[in-house]
């Protein structure tokens, strides 16, 4: 996992939690530094990459590990 | 490029209903859109301070319920005094086992994310009901004013 500037862990949380969580998170982040996201939600995944599509924020990455779900987010 | 706009009616008011104006509020929200949800009959329980929502099976064939009891489960049964509350503790716990918010807190993160909310003022009236029952932040309006939104609006939903 390349280098990020913070991390929100969401696990556990379900639907629109951690949309919502990260864009709180997205907020109080500078422009360009990045955001590491973990969630077990299945639907996150999909939902990331139509949050980035949407507002812009490029998803850098998007991986399952160890049964969880990371994500790279910097922040546009 | 120019902000887009979702416009919602909210008229449920049962504590399954009550999630989709606020999940998809929030959500529109973070991603960008200016939001407004028009509060009118039912869905006027969603803005009281003190919320009592509660779910029912009764008249709700579609309604998922532990173990698959709504499968044999005759729909008299349904209507016994105390059926609701169970069903809704049942709902609330399930729902907090999943990790699904609670209205409060989709309703303040739909708050805390500027969408507005609008509480029709012919149902507020017609219930006698009082607005400081009601959480702070809420106009009262009629349905001119919904559409001044909803006119300019991108998505509009009635729920």
């Amino acid at each position: 996992m390349a280098d990020f500037d913070e991390e929100l862990d969401a696990s556990g949380l379900n639907c629109p939690l951690p949309i919502l969580r990260a864009k709180k998170a997205l907020a109080g982040l500078e422009s360009g530094k990045v955001l590491h996201i973990i969630a077990t939600d299945p639907g996150s995944v999909k939902d990331f990459e139509a949050f980035s599509k949407q507002t812009g924020n490029e998803l850098i990455e998007s991986k399952e590990e160890g049964g969880k779900f990371h994500f790279l987010i910097r922040k546009a | 490029m120019e902000q887009k706009k979702l416009a919602i009616i909210a008229t449920k008011g049962s504590l399954d209903w009550a999630y989709p104006p606020f999940i998809l509020g929030s959500t529109a929200a973070a991603l960008g859109y200016e939001v407004e949800i028009f509060f009118t009959f039912y869905g006027l329980q969603l803005l009281k301070k003190n919320l009592d929502l509660k779910v029912t099976p009764l008249g709700n064939p579609g309604m998922p319920m532990p173990g698959g009891m709504e499968k044999w489960m005759p729909v008299l049964v349904t209507a016994l005094p105390g059926m609701e509350a169970i069903m809704t503790s049942m709902m609330k716990k399930q729902m907090a086992s999943k990790g699904v918010a609670s209205i409060e807190e989709l309703r303040e993160l739909c708050q805390e994310a500027d969408v507005r909310f609008i509480a029709c003022n012919m149902t507020v009236e017609l219930f006698d009901m009082q607005p400081s029952d009601f959480i702070d932040g809420i106009e009262l309006a009629g349905a001119a004013r919904f559409f001044e939104f909803a006119g300019e609006a991108d998505i509009c939903m009635y729920i």
